[in-house]
């Protein structure tokens, strides 16, 4: 795989590649779709080169799903001294939980390895994905691509199934539509995150820990009810990075809870509206970011 | 032994020298001390007093812990991943074939990354921490040198599990998978999540008693001034005690695995 795709590119020449479509043997599809394509191709490149390592690969899945797990577990251990935190009991946060974690895991599974663009700006790799006839950020979203990261979704589901099968709710088709909504829109919302801290990465080359304070860090804050944090934390990932939209505003709606800060009753249901709107000022970055982009020469 | 304070200096200036990753570190470390401060106030509301803590220790066991996650390494990282692939790719022969020691020398290279990261990611964490929250800092000037011995006691014993770990990848190639089962280990039992006096029953006696728990919970109590006198020696004991198990057995297992060090040539 990876041996016909240099070969490709030196028949392409560096220089020219994007402007001599002739050169490529592929047929010419839309951008979205190629960008697609490639990502499956890739995916499934890295998909095999994880199974040369087999006993590794199990121990990874394990442990993906232990960490994430284990955020769960420090709850249960909590609530082992108490009934209720912020005024939610345990059901109540598992749903709170089950979805942040999943939507998370979700997008943690297509685009975790974002967080390695300012690493191949540092040692000049990124030229080579430039220089090939597909989507950059297919490429970059696909790099790496750890199927190991199935444990943390499996972990979300399972604390998910255990809200949902514990707490009372009076469910409405409104309120059953609402769980899928969540988890996809959710999922597309740190997705957003992930494309604009790559972004931002052009530019602070070795600053991918920003990024994880509000995906790894988002994803923690939303485990939680929004009682137990500061109103101005709760406005801040409502109006300024839109977090709450995830999780705490859609699921305290099927929990029938009253909203923080004030906030009118239909915002439960803005989560898709949000996430088309994160992808668009994220995709403005990206551009932005790639365009800014100066080889490093290395 | 001047070799070893050099490569400790080589170590310290090479991780000095990536300050925005350092001020990214930085900003994610306050963050995240942010969030479990407010879970943990939320928690010690309903049960104030819960593991001997008041609010205010309990809040500064979270800014503890963001200061030194990096520095005790307790999700691992650091010079395991490039040890494991020197013997990944039988860089390792070269390593064995030069006269300084490689548990010694990878020791001090820790030890120097570790200095970086508590004075690169543990102030600043702290000091933020302590002027958004009531901590409760050490009342007595003894306390500090006391922590900092507590630390320094903690990084070994961090340093020798990751060596043993690292070690693993002679036979299993792949340390990845290994690493990241210990990194688990070492981010729940070190006391990150919640402090192991909250573990319940046999959980916690066992988490408390496993070497993990020298990277957080006893520096962590060492500051709050839970261990004085006796106590404190007893500590540094059980610290120590662990670091020369830890040591010895990484000392074994690399007798072990030199002998498999194959040299392909080429």
């Amino acid at each position: 795989m990876a041996e016909s795709v240099v070969r490709t590119e030196k028949k392409a020449g560096v220089p020219g590649a994007r402007g001599a479509p002739e050169a490529f043997p592929f047929p010419e599809r839309p951008r979205l779709l190629e960008g697609v394509r490639a990502y499956g191709l890739i995916m499934a490149m890295w998909v095999r080169s994880t199974m040369a390592y087999r006993a590794s690969f199990a121990m990874t899945v394990f442990g993906d799903f232990a960490v994430t797990a284990f955020d769960f577990v420090t709850i249960l251990l909590m609530f082992s001294h108490v009934d209720a935190l912020g005024g939610y009991t345990l059901q109540e946060i598992a749903l709170l939980y089950g979805v942040s974690a999943t939507a998370f895991g979700l997008c943690d599974l297509l685009l975790g390895s974002m967080d390695r663009v300012g690493r191949r700006v540092r040692d000049g790799t990124l030229d080579t994905l430039l220089v090939r006839p597909v989507p950059v950020l297919a490429q970059v979203a696909a790099d790496r691509f750890a199927l190991r990261r199935l444990g943390r979704i499996t972990q979300g589901l399972l604390v998910l199934g255990y809200a949902l099968v514990s707490l009372d709710i009076a469910w409405t088709p409104l309120k059953v539509l609402m769980l899928p909504m969540m988890v996809v829109s959710g999922a597309a919302i740190f997705g957003a995150i992930f494309v604009a801290g790559a972004a931002f990465q052009f530019v602070a080359q070795d600053a991918s820990e920003v990024q994880n304070s509000f995906t790894y860090g988002g994803t923690t804050l939303l485990q939680y009810p929004p009682t137990i944090f500061g109103a101005d934390l709760v406005r801040g990932v409502t109006f300024v990075v839109p977090l709450a939209f995830v999780s705490w505003l859609p699921a305290l709606y099927v929990l029938d809870r009253e909203y923080p800060v004030d906030l009118p009753e239909w915002v439960a249901f803005l989560p898709p509206l949000v996430a088309v709107a994160c992808w668009g000022l994220a995709g403005i970055a990206w551009r932005a970011g790639l365009r800014a982009y100066r080889s490093t020469g290395s | 032994m001047r070799l070893y304070a050099v490569v400790a200096g080589g170590a310290f200036r090479r991780y000095a020298t990536y300050r925005t990753a350092t001020a990214a570190g930085v900003f994610t470390n306050t963050v995240f001390g942010f969030i479990v401060a407010y879970t943990y106030i939320a928690l010690w509301d309903a049960r104030p007093q819960l593991g001997g803590y008041d609010t205010s220790e309990a809040l500064t066991y979270v800014w503890l812990g963001q200061a030194l996650l990096m520095a005790c390494a307790m999700m691992g990282g650091g010079f395991e991943d490039e040890l494991t692939e020197r013997i990944r790719t039988g860089d390792i022969a070269v390593d064995l074939y030069r006269p300084v020691d490689l548990q010694l020398w990878w020791l001090a290279s820790d030890l120097g990354r570790a200095a970086f990261h508590l004075l690169g990611r543990g102030v600043v964490p702290m000091f933020l921490g302590a002027l958004a929250f009531d901590l409760a800092l050490p009342g007595s000037p003894w306390t500090w040198p006391a922590f900092f011995v507590s630390v320094f006691l903690g990084v070994v014993v961090s340093f020798a599990v990751r060596f043993l770990v690292a070690m693993s990848a002679f036979w299993l190639m792949d340390g990845a998978g290994a690493m990241r089962i210990v990194s688990l280990a070492g981010l729940f039992f070190s006391g990150m999540l919640l402090p192991l006096n909250l573990f319940p029953g046999l959980l916690g006696e066992v988490a408390r008693a496993l070497p993990w728990s020298s990277l957080l919970q006893v520096p962590a109590d060492v500051f709050l001034g839970k261990h004085t006198g006796w106590g404190l020696v007893e500590a540094y004991a059980f610290q120590g005690g662990w670091a020369v198990v830890l040591l010895l057995a990484g000392r074994l297992l690399q007798t072990a695995a030199t002998r498999r060090v194959v040299v392909q040539g080429g």
